[in-house]
């Protein structure tokens, strides 16, 4: 096989060498009933011609979606990504590499891993970032069981129910067993957290306030309502971000009270790849980092300049096990680096104009929406949006959808699809723009619904 | 750094700070008006984000770096250079399976149809990505013998966590959800955490003086209580659990579930179907034994195969057959819910299968070689480092540094100088039952010349443990940086104020 | 001669007490500090925390290593080492003496059994260091 180097001769010689007759009396020791003679029933192994064609064939099925003006979001958007990213990124030495437990062979990827900190840090306006977690639902686990620990013996959790729905699951399936309520507060008529509504599911019980901005609804949240809900009564505020660019231009939770900031960074630049890999952050107040989970790189000045390494490792399972603050292993690695690649090129002043195009061309499209005049088409909320707002179809969403897609759009993803059976909002459609739309592909979405 | 040959004198301070070169951040390089990115023109009226979003406007990411795309290209590839990795060296660190990465994986995963399709693409446009989908479970059910693979874990330890949440569902609609899990003091950190985030108090097997699993030690501690037993095959020692048909016995007469942590599938892989040995529950780390890139610590995927017992508790979605292709399944009442957004870490999966067609019906030669590999290199370590467990060993085998403590060098310090010689050290870190550890794992991707230099590099170290420890002990002399004070970073960091803004600590005062 | 001073007890988790009056100060030993490593942080207690026996009472840490820390005596704690917030490491650099922990008000019915005098706990840690 190609992969393994040594011929069958050197296997023998191996073999010799140790001492024993043939391979399967390496595994002497695994009871004879299991252990199998016959090869697994998988096809004969395939060469890089066939696995081009067989797998080839296979993404071929998906590629006409790739054609299409994609206005997909909700939770995942597909910005630009600078060529040299990916094409770095296959580089052996990052790609090949392991998680940097050993400092002296592994500064590479450790000042990456320090500067993807830094970005989020400054993004979010927080003191401290993590290495990654896994996405964005996880990393809201893992703030709220943060905040479980900080504020200890408290037992509820209250959330906006304008917190995008997957998430939502995802932190009921976790907490699930560890006997913490979770409050779910309703949006109002406005698809905004309601102040009051939030500020009275909050006592003396609650370990921590989280909404999310943008919302679920594409609406501007403001984050001092929860900072201000939950610090009323010693509760921690936990802001999520599913679309770091809305910080290019909006106030960072760092800035209004929140405590612990998470979600997903998708945004810089990572393939959509159906949903993963992605690279969820966390970052939190310097006074919680010995409760923040998964790995942080420090850096330490010398006299020979800047030295990174993983630091304050005793949080992790490795060390601690079952009283580790999570029981995280593998954290995204390289997606993280990518993500910090993408910053690097956008830079200060990519980062803003890459926020000013995508908020320009979702206006664009909602003030078409506004002036349809046909009756059946409104922009849901009234609130501030950045990127991404939600559409009220009078006609069934499937099919404005097929209508558009019948002009090469991918037009949105239906709320129902983020919760299947809840049989919420099933007249919304979440429509999101990002710098890769073009106004032609505005003027023909406008066009679509102006035929209904 | 591949260099083997004499390097009793430490290397030049000239060779070691060309190495340095651009080894600060790329924040420290930023300059005003520099610019890596051109974007398209505005094309439609330009908004204005002061008067849409009044007082929660940002005018700006104070400290965000200014860059050209020459600094950003020149900058992470002067990085790269600083790491070892798989591509040009031995990667021996045990129980995290370095093997080689095949780059027909990463063409596939990059190819659009792959690569740019969102999860949420209606179901009709994205046939193929639920088929690579269902045809994966379907691999790794041949492989290993279960009823249903979820694809959902981002990782192993994630995976872990929904197989203890399942058993746990599954005990809650029997009647009760119990209270222990019980695990192995030779097991990985992540079996006793996930256990606890599942909402189970964890009691410790201990191990017998041959490492492996007591049974009649397990049959005592094995009540109506327990939920499970996490279990790793072969164990962190490297150790093959012999009694695994009695342990998993044991297990199921008293209504508990057997967890196989399947860190160590790479042992076994087509030898085995883990179901065959009474496994209920077991998770895959697609980064390990299905050759998936490491990429500095991850995206990893951890599938977890289940028994039929366990399937209504899957996470949602599952895939489903629906005419001629396949669609997703979410009406499923006792689900345990989502271990995430989406779908699971879709592009792992990609070279996960491209990997698993490669060999096809022949990846049994994975198993056989990764042993017999493991094996060669202890019977040339064996006279030189000390084994504490000497049961045979399968993929990796674990030395301590008995005989080098003596002289006062320790595993880390043999670790150290390892990278002198151009290899990566082996694990150290655990298990927590050998003392001074030194957890190697060769992996099949090695050919002979390589295993007999890493071989010849760790006997060299033996033999300057003796003549000159202080040569080990101060090492690494030759890598771009010398010893971090691991200490120190980790003091400065603990203190507060340390990290803002940009996570840093401060000089060292002396 | 031993070098675990004789004014003092020590508990088979390796703190050492020093009682004098209703007042113990209590730490860990030189012993501890060794097999411990470079210490980089200590989690101590509040004041006014009240603890059993046996009970833990913080933690402290190296690079790579957490360990426990139990009260060899139930009390009161009414002073902890501040000085370790800055330099933690002074428990690797005078276990006995300025790298103490807490100082506790010992209950009335805090008893000091089980305890060693310091030849019996330096004999303690040969015999652990041969098993």
């Amino acid at each position: 096989m190609r992969y393994i180097p040594s011929s069958p001769a050197e296997q023998a010689a191996l073999l010799r060498e140790v001492g024993v007759a043939s391979v399967d009396d390496l595994f002497a020791t695994v009871p004879r009933e299991v252990f199998r003679k016959d090869p697994p029933p998988l096809a004969p192994p395939m060469s890089e011609i066939e696995l081009r064609r067989e797998l080839g064939a296979m993404a071929a099925k998906n590629a006409a979606a790739t054609c299409f003006a994609s206005f997909l979001g909700a939770g995942l958007y597909a910005h630009h990504s600078p060529a040299f990213v990916s094409q770095l990124l296959l580089r052996g030495e990052f790609l090949t590499s392991y998680t940097p437990y050993q400092p002296e062979v592994s500064q590479g990827t450790l000042t990456a891993i320090w500067e993807f900190q830094s970005h989020v840090a400054l993004l979010t306006g927080m003191d401290v970032a993590n290495a990654s977690v896994y996405e964005g639902a996880s990393a809201l686990v893992e703030a709220v069981l943060m905040a479980e620990r900080l504020t200890k013996k408290r037992t509820r959790i209250v959330v906006s129910k304008t917190i995008h729905p997957e998430y939502l699951t995802t932190l009921r399936t976790y907490l699930a067993n560890l006997g913490l309520e979770i409050v779910e507060v309703p949006a109002g008529e406005d698809g905004v957290t309601n102040p009051a509504a939030l500020a009275a599911a909050v006592d003396d019980e609650t370990i921590a306030v989280a909404v999310q901005s943008p919302n679920v609804f594409g609406l501007v949240e403001d984050w001092s309502v929860a900072a201000e809900a939950a610090h009323a009564k010693g509760a921690l505020a936990i802001g999520v971000v599913n679309e770091m660019f809305s910080l290019a231009l909006l106030k960072p939770p760092g800035a209004a009270g929140i405590d612990i900031a998470c979600g997903e960074a998708a945004s810089f630049g990572l393939p959509a790849s159906f949903g993963g890999p992605l690279v969820g952050f966390l970052a939190c107040r310097d006074g919680f980092k010995r409760q923040i989970p998964g790995r942080l790189a420090g850096r330490l000045e010398t006299p020979e300049g800047p030295v990174f390494a993983l630091t304050l490792s005793t949080r992790e399972q490795h060390i601690r096990r079952e009283k580790a603050t999570s029981n995280i292993c593998t954290n995204q690695g390289l997606f993280a680096l990518a993500a910090t690649m993408t910053l690097t090129a956008l830079g200060k002043h990519g980062l803003r104009e890459t926020a000013l195009l995508c908020l320009s061309k979702s206006e664009y499209l909602k003030a078409g929406i506004g002036k349809l005049g046909n009756g059946k088409f409104a922009v849901a909320f009234p609130g501030a949006t950045f990127n991404e707002f939600a559409l009220r179809c009078g006609p069934p969403v499937d099919e404005v959808l097929s209508a558009l897609e019948k002009a090469q759009i991918l037009g949105g993803v239906p709320f129902a699809r983020l919760a299947p059976g809840s049989g919420e909002h099933e007249d919304l459609l979440l429509v999101a723009t990002t710098e890769r739309i073009r106004r032609e592909d505005l003027d023909r979405f406008l066009d679509v619904l102006k035929g209904f | 750094m591949s260099d083997h040959g004499n390097l009793t004198n430490p290397a030049p301070d000239a060779a070691r700070l060309d190495r340095r070169r651009g080894a600060s951040s790329i924040f420290d390089a930023s300059r005003p008006g520099r610019r890596g990115v051109l974007l398209p023109p505005l094309d439609v009226p330009g908004a204005d984000p002061e008067a849409l979003f009044g007082a929660l406007h940002r005018t700006e990411v104070e400290g965000e770096v200014e860059a050209s795309e020459v600094d950003a290209v020149r900058h992470f590839t002067r990085l790269s250079q600083k790491n070892l990795s798989i591509d040009a060296n031995l990667y021996p660190l045990g129980s995290c399976t370095m093997k080689h990465n095949p780059r027909i994986n990463e063409e596939i995963a990059r190819l659009a149809g792959f690569a740019d399709v969102h999860p949420y693409t209606p179901g009709h446009l994205s046939q193929g990505a639920l088929e690579l989908m269902a045809r994966l479970e379907a691999a790794l059910i041949a492989l290993t013998g279960f009823a249903r693979v979820t694809l959902q874990p981002s990782a192993g330890a994630n995976g872990e966590l929904a197989g203890c949440l399942m058993i746990r569902a599954a005990h809650v609609k029997a009647g009760a959800p119990r209270k222990y899990v019980l695990v192995p003091d030779s097991a990985h950190g992540t079996n006793p955490a996930s256990a606890h985030f599942a909402g189970y108090q964890v009691k410790e097997l201990a191990s017998t003086p041959r490492g492996t699993l007591d049974p009649a030690e397990l049959e005592k501690m094995m009540t109506d209580e327990v939920a499970a037993v996490m279990i790793t095959v072969p164990n962190t020692l490297g150790v093959f659990e012999e009694n695994i048909l009695e342990v998993t016995r044991i297990v199921h007469a008293k209504g508990g579930y057997v967890y196989l942590d399947g860190a160590n599938f790479n042992a076994f892989v087509g030898k085995i179907r883990p179901a065959d040995m009474g496994v209920d529950v077991m998770h895959m780390n697609l980064h390990k034994t299905f050759s998936t890139p490491h990429g500095g610590g991850g995206p990893g995927a951890g599938p977890v195969g289940v028994g039929a017992a366990l399937v209504p508790f899957l996470p949602v979605p599952t895939i489903e057959p629906e005419g001629t292709g396949f669609r997703l399944d979410f009406d499923r009442p006792d689900s345990i819910g989502r271990m995430r957004t989406f779908y699971g870490n879709f592009g792992v999966l990609v070279r996960a299968l491209t990997y698993i067609l490669s060999y096809g019906q022949e990846i049994g030669e994975v198993a056989e070689n990764a042993v017999l590999n493991a094996n060669y290199l202890r019977k040339k370590l064996a006279p030189f480092y000390h084994l504490k467990y000497d049961a045979p060993s399968y993929h990796e085998v674990v030395f301590d540094d008995t005989l080098q403590a003596a002289k006062g060098v320790h595993n880390i310090d043999v670790a150290k100088r390892l990278m002198d010689y151009g290899f990566h050290p082996p694990t150290m870190s655990f298990p927590l039952i050998v003392h001074g550890a030194l957890m190697i794992e060769p992996t099949e991707s090695e050919p002979i010349e390589e295993l007999d230099a890493f071989a010849d590099a760790m006997i060299a170290i033996a033999r300057e443990a003796e003549e000159s420890p202080e040569l080990v002990t101060s090492a690494p002399h030759v890598t771009p940086v010398g010893r971090v004070d691991e200490a120190l970073l980790a003091r400065e960091a603990s203190k507060p104020g340390n990290f803002a803004p940009v996570l840093r600590a401060p000089v060292r005062r002396s | 001669m031993s070098s675990y001073p004789d004014d003092r007890l020590y508990s088979k988790s390796h703190e050492w007490i020093r009682v004098e009056g209703e007042t113990a100060t209590i730490g860990i030993t030189d012993h501890a500090q060794k097999e411990l490593g470079d210490v980089v942080f200590v989690e101590l207690p509040d004041l006014g925390e009240i603890f059993d026996e046996g009970q833990e009472f913080g933690t402290i840490e190296s690079v790579k290593a957490v360990s426990e820390l139990f009260l060899p005596v139930a009390g009161e704690i009414v002073e902890v080492n501040k000085t370790l917030v800055d330099e933690p490491n002074a428990v690797n650099e005078d276990p006995h003496g300025d790298g103490w922990l807490v100082q506790v008000k010992v209950s009335s019915d805090g008893a000091l059994d089980g305890l060693m005098n310091a030849a019996a706990y330096e004999k303690f840690v040969e015999e652990e260091a041969k098993a």
